[in-house]
């Protein structure tokens, strides 16, 4: 089939640059629209109001015996209560900084020296490490060993050894009353 | 206009009680609502003692179950006050550690609890009529808040002749002319807080706009971004339409 | 058909060896169009454009969708309500069903009109009416997703129409409910086959492009173009010129979404669904009301359901029924008054079905069936053999260029 062509309209220079102008005013306009138009698609899938509202959690502190921890959701997430033993507590505060990935000291990861928590999603591929229940592997280190690469944490939940790069992360929490915390 | 009224009713009763032709016949009391309009937005006290009214007299056998306690603080209740009034009422939570089910307070996040544990509840506890649930009636009945208000201060005697039902109230507008709802709004029902007169009308005004709130909280947003997209696509549709002349001035 | 010259090398790189830019090029920009086409011609454009915004809408608000009967209207009012945007996305696919329907009848009657289902653009004309077809079945799966009063007894009532096929009517029905009414198994896979077929419709879109821009478009005066004086290339004269409508449908149909965005809603959809009680007037989406009208018109159930299915199929038959030469109705005089008079008994169905089956409604809607098949299958035949049209301007350009002499 032929390629029908047709000459392209002659206009005067002037007529030209006015419709050069329009053609940039009207384009810059369109895309401003379109981008401005996007924006409701893209947010829609941002956590929605009921979501967030979902974002603190209570959690009670007084049946968890020293030695003990238990995990809680919080955003959906594992929070890792651990009731720290004296020891643990002396190893977190011993670690040299130097021997660290991340140099905190463990003053700085608890309000309370007996209580550590912690989101407990291990900082390198998202995966829950072991540590919390007596019978899991807590790694070298005495605090959590993650199945799936092989990172060690020690009782500070402080990256020791493997794969992964950064300390487990402390959310932020308050203490409502000596036995009961705000995750959140 | 009462005689067309009666008229339809009859008309409806003769048919069997076709609901829609007797709220179709029925006059709807049109009122100028404040969020009418390209313009229009809430009266945001006037939702305060609105949600007054639901609270105190409608909640009693109304749900709210789509509006959650947190979206309160939108109409000007304090973080606080839509604290307690979610700790009003309690609602199934569980298991716990011993995995049993237990009963806690309502919290900010959790939506409106409603008065029965379910229709049949409901039903037991309301002559077996069910109350329906508040959270879309603007919206989910032809004439909207028109109809809302109009059921609201629709109640009358019933015409002579008017066979009534058991436990059945005349209502001017509602399908059927006989509802289970006792009339509720009469002056100073509630005493408000902010001194407002506590009129019947007032009153009925006032739960309306707030139930229309519940139905559409998104009404300002949408009106305003309305308004700013409006504004932008005429100047778009211009442009088009100046380039396209200019495009085809050559074109013969 | 030969390759344009691509001066950047990645683009003639890529297009070596797989001729994407060239068929683009071809499509969508150096396209010869008929220059006369008038701003009827707009519609299939904008109906593409209401597709877009369709899938577009509709795949963010499947993701916050909950497909069972316990929680679908909940889920519906927590996009209301909670999700970002929510509301908008929601009014948008809402209103934009309505609207993409009125581009697609517009599309429609400006192909009544000019003819434009006539050779060599049969196929072009039945993969039109297969859209639409696929348009019906989506929007009326997508209606039952809400699950309101008028979602679950639109389902029913729809469902049921099966149920008049003759011996293994009841079989197909349950088959169609995977139980023994419309249920949750009846929502699940309704709201597969309403993300699929948007897909489909797409897909037939494609077809139907090809389709013309192998036939190439009909214009207002119906004779096909003679030479390139006769076109003008697509891009930028039809861009420009459908970007102008696209601004214009936008003001329309954002008016809507905006400020009346349950205009094309019916507040029974507001009610979640209660399968033991119907609502005492239900009506179909307004797209469907002529159909349904005619469905109501024949007191038979089969003979109701073939008349109802027989009005969309008989277009298909539309090409051979119209035996007239000339395409364009400028120029059939007595056609003309028949094509407006048709139109109008379309309006008239629309307008009966959204009424109740009583009084003097039934005969009005039995009157305005019996004219929409005798306008098809008796009207059209014998017009082309007994009306006398108008003389053919000679090309395209000659009526322009007699003006100018």
């Amino acid at each position: 089939m032929a390629h029908s062509t047709t000459a392209a309209p002659s206009g005067s220079s002037q007529g030209e640059s006015r419709r050069d102008f329009l053609l940039i005013a009207t384009s810059a306009v369109g895309a401003v629209g379109t981008a401005l138009a996007v924006w409701p698609f893209v947010h829609s899938m941002n956590p929605a109001a009921d979501t967030l509202a979902l974002s603190t959690t209570e959690v009670d502190l007084s049946k968890v015996a020293e030695g003990m921890a238990i995990t809680v959701t919080w955003q959906g997430k594992p929070v890792f209560v651990r009731h720290r033993t004296a020891d643990e507590i002396k190893m977190a505060e011993e670690a040299p900084l130097s021997d660290l990935r991340e140099p905190t000291p463990d003053k700085d990861r608890v309000q309370k020296p007996e209580w550590l928590i912690l989101v407990g999603i291990c900082t390198h591929l998202g995966c829950i490490p072991m540590g919390q229940k007596a019978s899991d592997p807590r790694g070298d280190f005495g605090g959590w060993f993650c199945p799936c690469h092989g990172s060690h944490y020690d009782t500070s939940g402080r990256i020791r050894k493997g794969p992964a790069p950064l300390n487990l992360v402390v959310p932020k929490y308050t203490f409502l009353t000596d036995s009961q915390i705000r995750i959140g | 206009m009462l005689r067309s009224v009666i008229t339809s009713a009859a008309l409806a009763l003769a048919l069997g009680a076709s609901p829609a032709l007797a709220s179709g016949g029925a006059h709807l009391d049109k009122q100028a609502w404040s969020w009418d309009g390209v313009f229009g937005s809430y009266d945001k006290a006037q939702l305060k003692r609105g949600y007054q009214v639901f609270h105190d007299v409608c909640s009693n056998c109304h749900g709210l179950k789509l509006v959650a306690y947190r979206n309160l603080k939108e109409i000007g209740l304090s973080e606080e006050e839509a604290k307690a009034v979610a700790a009003e009422r309690e609602t199934k939570d569980g298991p716990n550690d011993e995995g049993d089910m237990f009963n806690r307070p309502g919290k900010l996040s959790d939506r409106y609890i409603s008065p029965f544990a379910n229709d049949q509840a409901a039903r037991v506890a309301n002559n077996g009529a069910l109350p329906p649930d508040l959270s879309l009636m603007t919206k989910a009945r032809v004439g909207g808040p028109d109809y809302v208000y109009s059921l609201l201060m629709g109640f009358a005697d019933a015409p002579e002749g008017f066979k009534l039902g058991d436990g059945m109230n005349y209502n001017k507008v509602f399908p059927g002319n006989q509802i289970a709802m006792a009339p509720q709004i009469s002056d100073d029902l509630v005493t408000y807080a902010d001194g407002t007169k506590a009129t019947a009308d007032q009153l009925t005004k006032d739960v309306v706009s707030f139930l229309n709130w519940a139905a559409e909280p998104e009404l300002e947003v949408r009106k305003s971004m309305g308004l700013k997209t409006m504004i932008f696509l005429l100047v778009l549709t211009a442009l088009f339409y100046a380039l396209k002349r200019k495009i085809w001035k050559d074109v013969h | 058909m030969s390759a344009p010259a691509f001066n950047n090398k990645i683009i003639k790189w890529i297009d070596e060896r797989i001729p994407l830019f060239t068929v683009l090029e071809h499509s969508t920009s150096s396209y010869p169009t008929p220059k006369n086409l008038n701003y009827w011609w707009n519609f299939g454009s904008l109906a593409l454009f209401a597709l877009v915004i369709m899938i577009m809408t509709g795949i963010v608000l499947a993701m916050n969708y909950t497909g069972h009967t316990s929680m679908a209207f909940d889920s519906v009012e927590r996009i209301m309500r909670d999700v970002n945007y929510g509301w908008l996305l929601r009014y948008l696919h809402m209103n934009g069903a309505s609207f993409f329907f009125i581009c697609v009848y517009v599309h429609i009657f400006r192909g009544l009109y000019y003819g434009s289902y006539k050779a060599p653009r049969e196929i072009l004309w039945w993969l039109g009416l297969l859209i639409y077809l696929a348009m019906m079945a989506t929007a009326f799966m997508g209606y039952v997703l809400p699950w309101g009063q008028m979602s679950f007894w639109g389902a029913t009532v729809i469902t049921n129409l099966f149920s008049a096929v003759p011996v293994v009517g009841n079989f197909i029905v349950t088959w169609l409910w995977g139980g023994f009414a419309v249920d949750n198994p009846t929502l699940n896979r309704f709201f597969s086959l309403h993300y699929l077929l948007p897909f489909v419709i797409f897909a037939l879109v494609f077809l139907h492009l090809v389709a013309l821009h192998t036939s190439k478009s009909s214009n207002p005066l119906g004779i096909e173009p003679k030479g390139p004086q006769d076109t003008i290339p697509f891009h930028p004269y039809y861009t420009i010129k459908d970007l102008y409508g696209v601004g214009v449908f936008l003001l329309v149909f954002m008016g809507f979404v905006f400020y009346a965005p349950n205009f094309f809603g019916e507040p029974d959809n507001y009610i979640p669904a209660n399968p033991m009680v119907t609502p005492p007037h239900i009506v179909p989406e307004w797209y469907y009301l002529p159909f349904y009208a005619i469905l109501r018109a024949i007191p038979d159930k089969l003979g109701g359901v073939i008349a109802m299915f027989g009005a969309i199929l008989v277009l298909f038959a539309l090409p051979w029924l119209d035996s007239s030469k000339v395409k364009s109705g400028r120029f059939r005089p007595v056609f003309k008054w028949f094509f407006w008079l048709f139109l109008a008994d379309c309006f008239l169905l629309g307008w009966i079905g959204g009424k109740p089956a009583e009084g003097n409604y039934i005969p009005i809607g039995q009157a305005a069936t019996f004219w929409y098949f005798f306008h098809l299958l008796v009207v059209l035949p014998l017009l082309g053999r007994l009306e006398k049209p108008l003389a053919l301007p000679a090309s395209i350009s000659a009526p322009v260029l007699k003006e100018k002499a």
